[in-house]
């Protein structure tokens, strides 16, 4: 970015330094679990639900007579004292927060803790016995939707929760009408971005109003404050919500937080003590929140020369298991750019809300437009190579032009200024797109597999607070009430002394919000951004907010900006008119300058800043008639654009549009499906930029979670429902080496005609247009048409054997085969003692319990039944399972079926294994043993790895402690006989290097 | 090995940062706990207790180790360095701190005192690298906010200061 884009005497447009560092550098940030909490805080911890879906058959919480143990929670509790936590519109799902009747997604919370402290807390959580009837689970969004598919909600008579039909232009004449159609089918994935730091919250009940005081990470929008009011059964003003200083990223997911809020509350009503929880990490892996992943059917016509007359989108947005407040925005957040930046003036779409036996949606940076430019753009792709034109030739022939702005789309989204043209010409030009063609043709040349990709994206920010009522007919708005507008809130005071406050409702997660405001208020008051205080920690009681407060959807810049500037343009008037009975002159001919308000024309006569703030505390009577004394000015902002949706259903989904283009090229390694990024250059149009040192940073990161979508991230789950994605070991997220570095294009700026100083958004870019135009680059370099994000090399690898024809839909091979966390194989391995002794053995309890690992206990309940208590451990994690075996099909001493299962807090697996004992000379025997087990729960959520390794490793002590227990110290000689099986047994599991 | 009973709370002395300090842990109790709860040097994070994240780094007897896989009580007698003694003796930024400032190299912060505990222990031993090598290097820290690209050049630049400053220093 340039040093410097604005006038010399402006702070704001200069790359100042971030005044939050000088905290988070020296380790005194505040975040809050760094914060201190009162005396006698309890800590709690959740149990979640091992099964994708079940019922709770009962709850027995007997055991917690534990000491330190303060109050519990259950699904019970929840309902008694709460009520379900609203959404948007009327729909048959009764969501508290914490299963009542039934689980429905792996990880739910079941029940939660108050205790002394978290690990005597989770001691707790483990002592708690569920009984669980599991039920059939569904986790894709069409399987979902078959009519003998598991039904989620039984109030509901499908998993489809609601659908809406838009129809804007004519579409059905448009597509009767084209030269030519086409059609893709998408599958975006599930991902999120994952903050480096979890939720937190901290909870206490307060007497006086019967409400509650929370301090926690939530990033708003505070219009959930009222679903969590109306949950509790509190008046609004009972809730106080408070954030700290700091948050540790958020990216959209401390959104769904708000449930948690109402729990704790709850948990610590019933404790009467405050109550502190801090998420871990495999508590925000499977269970706090995630992008919808979505199927979206893309059908297009267009001409003969290359434009589009017309789209139609079918959505099946997959929500998971419940619905959560604003769920499900993202489709509503895009809908008035349905079209993208593309003059098309057809529209048709259709929004399905579907949900299935997964972690329930919420907001990812993007919010809805990784999967609808996905679409949008792979279609592009598509139409251009049916039409045999170069792509971004196509992309500028559909793109809006600059006469034509202020454009409104054809679903209504006022894309206030731009020009797209020109931003793809100076990328092009800067990025070096004609040498990067070159390389694809030397490239092919050599017989390599190169591909080149475009992607562009109108950027939305400051989202219009009324767009999810287009998810209603314009009746139910009707009957609802207009809803609109998104009011930012920013004060501004100046003290007896001079000293300005700046406090503000824009509740940032690390973006720097302090010192931008600092930048905007100091260049209204004539001050240095040190001279102004700026705090944006958050406290409902007090702060001034609304609705639309928070951090979300690209709303500083356009919103919290534009607010600062209009309280500081109000306490700069007012200082003015106090300024102009002091000097003498009118106000209008002041200026503010240095810490002085002097005189235009006569700069020598003037007043130090701080006399006339002095004045306004000290000397009311001095003040001009009528004035209010003391310096304190609250604006509350929100711009006239923000309209409600029409009776045609168009909606201004946001103020402020930017623009983004990106291209790039990749080579595919054909021997192991690996895409490299060989140039890669992206432009933002963001209007006025506010501080180029902050607008890169928010590219960079927007550019570093593209690449995890693209290549990395998803929450993986198994056709039953198992979840299997939950360490950083299994979620894999991009470090140092997996970023590549790319060019970063400055386009010249149009400023927003909106917003008070032009800005726009910048945050979400790349989420857009990175995966978007990588997955156009493979699909060029392969020709091939489905490609699914995130891009495995072994998928890669399977289109590119595949060559031609696309696997089964939404089913890639390699995916398919990792897709359950089914662990199995067989083996054999020699004893040094005949079968007989063997075989007793094996049917004795207190001899196996000597040779299973980590079993302390093991007693017969019954003919060839046994149960006991094995301690398992994998990876990370480990638990007290309860084991049983049953052994069946005994034929003496030959061979025998063994059928088990072993439940514990981690999670449940059942499996089946088969043995035969074989003699051998020397009184030896050869036992040869296959077995398949299924797991379920914290268990399987620790991924494949962690689990091959570990089963081998289960299986190698229990053989090894076989031989020793059979043969005395023959163990040194089975050990080496398995190494050679551990080696066939590994490549089984396919664990093999 | 000395064996210690669970459910009782053991004493624990270590140096943080030169200065003496002492605690009780339960044998359970995670390092992280114990420095953040205990001794209220949350400078230290949390990202995400198994290993991988690298936010929790520490300094334990010069080498960079991560803090929530270690219990508090194996620190008995070490030197541990955090986040909190990176500073000057006069409170101003080290070189690499002031590099992270100057080059916009974090956004939240959550990761950083991480990355500032691995990349200290990185350019001891390694006073010149390339850029390559700083990535390599940094690989063992994620961060989710600033797409590595400024993480990397602050500590390039530090490298050049740390440089510097020794061959003035020499
Ligand atoms: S918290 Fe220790 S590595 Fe993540
Ligand atoms: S700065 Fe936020 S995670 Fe690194």
């Amino acid at each position: 970015m340039p040093e410097q884009v604005q006038p010399p005497n402006k702070h704001v447009g200069r790359r100042t330094l971030r005044r939050e560092n000088l905290a988070l550098l020296t380790g005194k940030g505040e975040f809050v679990d760094d914060l201190p909490v009162k005396p006698g805080t309890l800590h709690a911890a959740i149990l979640r639900s091992p099964h994708p879906h079940a019922e709770i058959v009962s709850i027995d919480c007997s055991a917690l007579k534990m000491s330190g143990v303060h109050a519990v929670v259950t699904g019970k509790d929840l309902a008694e004292r709460t009520d379900p936590m609203l959404v948007g519109f009327q729909n048959p799902i009764d969501y508290y927060g914490m299963a009542t009747d039934r689980v429905r997604y792996m990880g739910e919370p079941v029940a939660a803790v108050a205790a002394t402290n978290r690990y005597l807390a989770e001691d707790a959580v483990e002592a708690i016995k569920v009984e669980y009837r599991p039920l059939a689970a569904v986790v894709d969004p069409l399987q979902a939707l078959a009519p003998d598919a598991p039904l989620l909600h039984p109030r509901a008579d499908s998993n489809c929760v609601s659908t809406r039909h838009f129809i804007h232009g004519a579409p059905e004449e448009a597509f009767a009408q084209a030269d030519h159609g086409a059609t893709l089918t998408i599958r975006y994935p599930r991902n999120s971005i994952t903050p480096m730091e979890t939720y937190a919250v901290v909870a206490e009940a307060v007497a006086e109003t019967g409400g509650f005081d929370v301090l926690s990470n939530f990033q708003g929008p505070f219009s959930l404050h009222s679903v969590m009011t109306r949950a509790l059964r509190v008046r609004s003003n009972a809730l106080r919500l408070r954030s700290p200083k700091n948050s540790g990223g958020s990216f959209g997911s401390k959104l769904t937080i708000f449930p948690y809020i109402v729990v704790l509350c709850v948990l610590a009503g019933k404790a009467k003590r405050p109550v502190k929880w801090i998420e871990d990490r495999l508590e925000h892996l499977s269970a706090a929140s995630s992008a919808a992943n979505r199927v979206t059917k893309i059908e297009a016509a267009y001409t003969e020369a290359g434009k589009i007359t017309v789209l139609r989108l079918t959505h099946w947005d997959d929500n998971g298991a419940y619905l959560r407040a604003p769920m499900p925005a993202p489709l509503y957040r895009m809908h008035g750019v349905s079209t993208n930046g593309y003059d098309i003036r057809n529209l048709e779409v259709t929004n399905h809300v579907v949900v299935t036996n997964k972690c329930p949606s919420g907001a990812v940076r993007g919010f809805g437009g990784p999967q609808l430019y996905f679409a949008v753009e792979r279609m592009m792709q598509k139409v251009a190579s049916e039409l045999g034109m170069d792509p971004l030739e196509l992309v500028r022939r559909n793109l809006i032009r600059p006469e034509q702005f202020p454009y409104q789309a054809i679903a209504g989204a006022l894309l206030d200024s731009g020009n797209y043209q020109r931003v793809i010409e100076e990328a092009s030009a800067a990025g070096d797109l004609d040498r990067l063609k070159q390389r694809k043709q030397a490239a092919l040349q050599a017989g390599k597999l190169y591909g080149v990709g475009y992607a562009a994206c109108v950027e939305p920010s400051q989202s219009n607070m009324g767009y999810i009522s287009t998810l209603k007919t314009g009746d139910e708005r009707r009957r609802a009430g207009p809803k609109d507008g998104a009011v930012a809130s920013v004060t501004v005071s100046v003290d007896a002394t001079g000293s300005v406050n700046v406090v503000g409702d824009s509740v940032p997660q690390g973006q720097g919000h302090q010192t931008v405001l600092a930048q905007v208020v100091a260049d209204q008051l004539g001050l240095a951004p040190d001279d102004i205080a700026v705090a944006l920690d958050t406290d409902t009681a007090k702060d001034g907010w609304s609705l639309a407060a928070g951090n979300y959807s690209n709303r500083f810049s356009p919103a919290s900006v534009s607010a600062a500037h209009l309280a500081a343009e109000r306490v700069r008037k007012k200082m003015a008119d106090i300024a102009a009975t002091m000097l003498n002159a009118p106000a209008e001919d002041l200026r503010f300058e240095n810490g002085k308000i002097l005189a235009a024309h006569n700069p020598d006569n003037a007043v130090p800043f701080y006399r006339v703030g002095g004045l306004a505390h000290w000397s009311p009577s001095s003040l001009p008639e009528g004035m209010d004394p003391g310096i304190r000015e609250t604006a509350m902002w929100s711009a006239p654009e923000l309209t409600p949706t029409s009776a045609k259903d168009e909606i201004n989904t946001s103020l402020a549009y930017g623009f983004g283009f990106d291209f790039c090229g990749v080579e595919i390694d054909p021997a192991t499906g690996v895409v490299r990024i060989d140039q890669y250059a992206t432009a933002h149009d963001c209007g006025t930029i506010l501080n180029p040192g902050m607008a890169e940073g928010q590219i960079r990161g927007s550019w570093a979670s593209g690449i995890g979508a693209t290549f990395y991230e998803e929450f993986a789950y198994g056709e039953d429902g198992s979840f299997l994605s939950g360490t950083f070991a299994d979620y894999l997220v991009p470090s140092a080496c997996e970023v590549p570095e790319f060019q970063l294009v400055h386009p010249t700026p149009t400023p927003s005609p909106y917003t008070r100083l032009g800005a726009k958004g910048i945050a979400e870019g790349n989420q857009y247009t990175t995966p978007a135009c990588i997955a156009n680059a493979v699909a060029d370099a392969l020709g091939f048409e489905d490609v699914l994000l995130p891009l495995a090399p072994a998928k890669v690898l399977a289109w590119l054997q595949s060559s031609e024809r696309p696997p089964a839909e939404g089913t890639a091979p390699a995916k398919a085969e990792e897709g359950k966390p089914r662990i199995g194989g067989s083996g054999e391995v020699q004893v040094s003692a005949t079968p007989e002794s063997v075989w007793d053995i094996l049917l004795d309890p207190q001899q196996m319990a000597k040779i299973i690992p980590g079993c302390d206990r093991l007693e017969a309940v019954g003919d060839n039944r046994f149960r006991g208590d094995v301690m398992l451990g994998v990876g990370p994690i480990k638990g007290l399972f309860e084991v049983r075996l049953d052994l069946t099909d005994l034929d003496k001493p030959r061979s025998a079926k063994l059928v088990g299962s072993a439940a514990g807090p981690l999670g449940s697996s059942s499996g089946a294994g088969v043995f035969n004992l074989k003699p051998m000379e020397g009184f030896a025997t050869l036992v040869e043993y296959s077995y398949s087990i299924q797991l379920s729960g914290k268990v399987a959520a620790v991924g494949g790895r962690l689990l091959h390794g570990a089963a081998r490793q289960l299986i190698e002590r229990f053989m090894a402690a076989l031989a020793r227990q059979a043969g005395g110290d023959a163990a040194a000689e089975v050990h080496s006989t398995w190494r050679a099986l551990g080696r066939r047994l590994l490549a089984l599991l396919g664990g093999a290097r | 090995m000395n064996l210690l009973e669970s459910n009782i709370r053991h004493l624990v002395r270590f140096t943080l940062n030169g200065a003496q300090v002492e605690g009780y842990a339960e044998p359970r109790l995670l390092l992280t706990d114990f420095l953040r709860h205990e001794l209220g040097a949350t400078g230290t994070h949390v990202g995400c207790e198994h290993g991988v994240c690298g936010a929790c780094t520490i300094l334990l007897d010069g080498r960079a180790v991560r803090s929530c896989l270690m219990l508090a009580v194996q620190v008995e007698g070490a030197a541990i360095e955090t986040i909190e003694g990176l500073a000057q003796e006069d409170g101003g930024f080290s070189p690499l701190q002031q590099a992270f400032h100057e080059n916009f190299a974090l956004q939240c912060g959550y990761c950083t005192p991480g990355i500032l505990m691995s990349m200290t222990e990185y350019l001891r031993d390694n006073p010149n690298p390339t850029k390559k090598e700083v990535r390599v290097a940094l690989s063992g820290n994620l961060c989710r906010c600033t797409g590595y690209h400024e993480i990397v050049n602050a500590i390039l630049d530090a490298a050049k200061a740390l440089r510097e400053e020794d061959g003035a220093s020499s």
